[in-house]
């Protein structure tokens, strides 16, 4: 009799389901998988070791291309690490402007998130629809920072500045004509803050459209549903953290147990799920996305009534404003020694960790007095995630790979830093 | 209409080839011969035109379900036309690329087995009466023939899967291999279904055997055999939430994943072909084909007297066709084993009952179908 062996399959880097560049090497019987080894290291680009070589400042941008999908909740981690190091407290505005960044970044990390699952499970509409939704919360990072993705928009001290009061508006062009720019304007009339709040009164029907497609379709459940299971001691053993862990149903949320900023003053809830396959971490990410609403919401009303300063008042850390340089010898001077040296961070050393909407993102920083890193270390949470790939998969079928890899939520950016 | 130009065809151009090329005595056989060329072609063409347009009507539908526009740019002679252009467009890309044949491949193999895809769903239109008297090959045994010649594509696919050298292929080949096997089976019990209820296998004597009212068509009593039917044709023709031969985001593209060029799209207007195939074969066999839905209604029978059979049927097979795109943009798509299980623990044990039930209407001469 023949010897049968088992079939070795390269899944990926070009795959369309490997979410960037996952090299995964599966041993199959038949469509059953058996084993899966997971091959990183194809989106490496040294950031931990940049980081050493530049000011402080100038690494924040490094960070939105860590997870390339969650960029201000890269930064938040980041900022945050270097003013615990300094000793400085951002004002009560910056903070609230940061949580209520730090969710919209949320929103538009699910967004996308729900639409590649969908995609990977062969539900196309979706990811359309939660892509419509992420051009307007992409628009709001563009009205602050000026860019859609990469927005290095957080600062030591604060944010980089003050929310707009307007918010940029559609021009008519040979494509779109006046009544259609009319009507794609009707909800820019305002500042950035009532385009912010026209979209959370508008978001929950949007979830309610997309679970009418999903969360009662009987071929999502049957694909999702005791798919990749993993108990809460099991979950807690390989370092899970975010939906990951909730979805367990494990109760940790760093917003919640440690809370940095503004988030012990708003009113939220951690939801958590019960079975730990996919299907509940697909309902735990969604109803954190209504979460998330509540929690911008807040934060623009409080936003609308509170204004104030945005960075710290000490030019020793943050840049003067551009007109006292014109006639102040001080301030030319601190400017210049900003842009050039940059600041000293005390030596020292510090973790920083956000609710990342991926699980726990940390900083560890180390620094020796000077103004550069001595030694960054970035904790990923889509790391820890991917290295239990081999786990989740053995014993389901090869259409359950992609499932899981949607589930994990994985982008390379982070895992290959 | 057809009739007229066909007539004039056959008297002002093919009577007078037959007479002038051939002796007198095989002038009837060559005569018959030609006009059966013009009949396939007068067949085939429009089945040809309608796939490069159901192509272009996908992306359109799909589209807008998902709230884009679809192509809108390419067109005719400088003006774009909503996109109209597009398949052509499309394929002209398609014929002058080159068609990559992979090493450590099976050359004849590969070469054949786009060809083995098409040349079923092309020849199973022979037996598809458009309407009373407008179909190519009247036989008896004309359900039978679609029922060959549809389970024949599965080979274009396996072989296409094997031949491709690629563990991708091939898996999507295994795939396709036992679900055509799974759903031809359910398919086969509906269609007894529609043997038993019509009496016929003829494909213009099952419609005819509707006629009647809008309540005298198939889907009433055969509704169960209908849904499955449709079901098992969506699983047939590798289609989405299907589509696990092709299974874009976990087999890349499964049996044609190595197809270029022509080789591709030879797969691709099979597939399209076997869908519209589908669909006009539903609207015959439990839709009453050519037959007007509003046939015995008093006053509205007359009113909509004028309008040809054929555009019923037509119109049928494009809603048939509208389900297709519809379901592609709505569902997400089912894993392997699952499809197997639907197939086999679900959807055959109705059919079988179902045939139980409808034998039981038909002996007792149930009104309004079977009396």
């Amino acid at each position: 009799m023949p010897e049968i062996r088992n079939m070795t399959m390269n899944f990926g880097p070009q795959h369309p389901a490997a979410h960037g560049v996952l090299r995964l090497i599966l041993e199959m019987d038949g469509e059953v998988i058996e084993r899966a080894d997971p091959h990183i290291g194809l989106l490496h680009r040294g950031t931990e070791k940049l980081a050493e070589s530049k000011p402080f400042n100038q690494s924040i941008g490094y960070m939105d291309r860590l997870d390339y999908v969650s960029m201000m909740c890269n930064e938040h981690a980041y900022v945050m690490a270097i003013e615990k190091l300094l000793g400085v407290t951002p004002p009560i505005r910056a903070q609230y402007i940061r949580v209520m960044f730090a969710e919209i970044t949320r929103v538009l990390n699910h967004l996308m998130w729900l639409g590649a699952h969908g995609l990977d499970i062969g539900a196309m509409t979706i990811f359309l629809y939660c892509f419509r939704e992420r051009e307007d919360l992409m628009d709001c990072y563009e009205a602050v920072s000026g860019t859609r993705m990469h927005a290095t928009y957080f600062r030591p001290g604060g944010v980089y500045r003050d929310l707009p009061s307007m918010m940029p508006k559609y021009e008519a062009s040979k494509w779109h004509n006046q009544v259609e720019v009319d009507r794609l304007n009707e909800n820019r009339q305002g500042s950035l803050l009532d385009f912010i709040t026209s979209f959370t009164d508008r978001f929950p029907g949007c979830i309610d459209e997309y679970e009418t497609l999903l969360t009662d379709n009987r071929i999502w459940k049957q694909r999702t549903v005791g798919i990749a299971e993993v108990s809460p001691e099991r979950a807690l053993q390989l370092g899970f953290t975010g939906p990951m862990l909730r979805g367990s149903g494990i109760e940790w949320d760093l917003r919640k147990k440690q809370p940095y900023d503004v988030y012990d003053q708003l009113d939220f809830d951690i939801p958590v799920g019960t079975n730990g396959d996919c299907y509940d971490r697909y309902l735990v990410r969604v109803e954190e996305m209504r979460q998330s609403n509540r929690i911008i919401q807040q934060c623009a009303e409080w936003l609308k009534q509170n204004p104030g300063p945005v960075m710290i008042d000490d030019h020793k850390l943050v840049p003067p404003r551009r007109e006292e340089m014109k006639d102040d010898m001080e301030s030319l001077i601190h400017h210049f020694k900003l842009f050039t040296e940059g600041y000293c961070v005390p030596k020292g050393e510090v973790y920083s960790a956000v609710e990342h909407p991926k699980g726990e993102f940390g900083i560890y920083l180390i620094s020796d007095g000077a103004n550069k890193p001595y030694r960054l270390k970035i904790r990923a949470p889509g790391f820890a995630h991917l290295a239990s790939i081999n786990e989740m998969v053995k014993g389901h079928m090869l259409a359950d790979v992609v499932a899981v890899i949607g589930t994990q939520d994985i982008v390379f950016g982070e895992i290959d830093r | 209409m057809l009739e007229i130009i066909y007539q004039f065809i056959s008297q002002n151009l093919l009577l007078p080839i037959t007479t002038l090329l051939l002796p007198v005595d095989y002038q009837p056989q060559g005569l018959l011969m030609l006009q059966t060329v013009i009949k396939i072609l007068a067949i085939l063409i429009p089945v040809l035109v309608t796939v490069a347009y159901f192509t272009y009507a996908e992306r359109k539908v799909i589209g807008f379900i998902q709230g884009r526009i679809g192509p809108n740019r390419v067109g005719f002679f400088g003006f774009s036309l909503w996109g109209l252009g597009q398949p052509i467009a499309d394929a002209v890309k398609l014929i002058v690329k080159e068609i990559v044949i992979p090493t450590g491949s099976n050359r004849f193999l590969f070469v054949m087995a786009p060809i083995l895809s098409l040349a079923p769903s092309l020849a199973a239109w022979a037996v598809i009466p458009f309407d009373d008297t407008k179909v190519l090959a009247n036989i008896n045994a004309g359900l039978l023939y679609v029922l060959a010649l549809t389970s024949l594509a599965v080979y274009g696919v396996i072989i296409a899967g094997w031949a491709s050298n690629s563990k991708y292929a091939f898996l999507g080949a295994l795939r396709s291999a036992a679900q055509i096997v799974a759903y031809e089976i359910a398919m086969g019990f509906a269609l007894a279904g529609v043997l038993v209820a019509s009496g016929s296998l003829n494909l213009g004597d099952i419609v005819n055997s509707q006629s009647g009212s809008i309540i005298h068509w198939f889907w009433i009593p055969l509704f169960p055999l209908f849904v499955i039917y449709f079901i098992s044709g969506l699983a047939e023709t590798n289609r989405a939430p299907f589509d696990v031969a092709e299974g874009e985001s976990e087999i890349v593209a499964g049996f044609h994943v190595e197809y270029g060029g022509m080789a591709f799209s030879v797969f691709f207007m099979a597939e399209y072909a076997n869908m519209i195939l589908i669909a006009v074969l539903s609207a015959l066999m439990f839709c009453g084909g050519w037959l007007s839905p509003f046939q015995g209604i008093p006053g509205l029978e007359g009113l909509f007297a004028w309008v040809p059979p054929m555009f019923w049927l037509l119109a049928k097979t494009s809603f048939f066709m509208f389900l297709f795109l519809w379901f592609r943009a709505t569902f997400p798509r089912y894993r392997y084993d699952q499809i197997m299980r639907l197939g086999w623990k679900v959807f055959i044990p109705i059919t079988i009952f179902w045939l139980v039930v409808v034998s039981a209407l038909v002996i007792t001469d149930t009104p309004p179908w079977f009396n």
